[in-house]
């Protein structure tokens, strides 16, 4: 099983459906990753609707695929985190660092639309 | 069942949580229970490489809930207790999974010296 990288609106996406092997998370990293590289996409959005397990070495992943794409230059913004999977990583004490987030995929794809705007303004 | 590949982990922790929804415990309990045993399972596969984890109901008077043992015969731990403080970490993650697991359970114990593996016991209880 792997996670397929989609691209969507010059955005990359990826939509984790279920559980995932630490195996098969660690091969989304690089493949976020090479795709960002490829596609020079400015923005990432992991869709964890379907993910029903955050452990500490998966918050660690997301934090890690947020940070690595921060130094590329790209925003990572992850979505769909169930409330139960939220709240027990409030229970954990376990932080995303270096990626926002957002409720479902479409208000993630306006965070991302809004900061490139913002982005172009202020090159000009 | 038997930790030995990683995707064990996998398989652990979605039998548990199939057998926290029989029992009767809520979601967010559900996956309370589901993220210790794979905080759990994956020390077993990185520290030790192999060993086991059970499963099951567990009743004491009026209480109902589940019980978990998982063990392993690994290098075991020095100073558990500097582990469960925070003092400690190899950077991969031992501290944070032993702690996290004890956080998201009601009892916890864990019995380990160097060289004798690991066993922890942890249960959980009906609200």
């Amino acid at each position: 099983m792997s996670v397929s990288v989609l691209e969507i609106d010059g955005f990359l996406l990826a939509s984790i459906q279920e559980s995932l092997e630490d195996s098969v998370a660690l091969q989304l990293r690089r493949d976020l990753l090479e795709g960002l590289r490829r596609t020079k996409a400015p923005g990432v959005l992991i869709d964890v609707s379907g993910v029903d397990v955050v452990d500490s070495f998966t918050a660690r992943l997301l934090s890690e695929i947020g940070r690595a794409a921060r130094l590329m230059g790209a925003v990572t913004v992850l979505v769909g985190l169930r409330p139960e999977v939220a709240m027990t990583m409030v229970g954990l004490d376990l932080e995303l660092r270096d990626v926002l987030t957002e409720l479902d995929v479409e208000r993630g794809l306006e965070r991302l639309r809004h900061r490139a705007r913002a982005d172009r303004k202020r090159e000009w | 069942m038997p930790l030995r590949v990683e995707a064990d982990i996998v398989l652990a922790r979605k039998h548990a949580r199939e057998l926290a929804a029989a029992l009767g415990f809520g979601l967010l309990e559900q996956v309370e229970i589901a993220t210790a045993v794979s905080e759990l399972a994956r020390n077993v596969i990185q520290y030790a490489g192999v060993g086991e984890i059970v499963l099951e109901p567990v009743v004491e008077g009026s209480r109902r809930g589940l019980g978990l043992v998982c063990r392993d015969e690994g290098p075991g731990i020095a100073d558990v207790d500097l582990v469960l403080a925070g003092g400690y970490s190899t950077g991969r993650g031992l501290g944070r999974g032993l702690r996290g697991s004890r956080l998201l359970l009601d009892e916890f114990d864990i019995a380990t010296a160097p060289g004798r593996g690991t066993t922890v016991r942890g249960r959980k209880w009906l609200r």
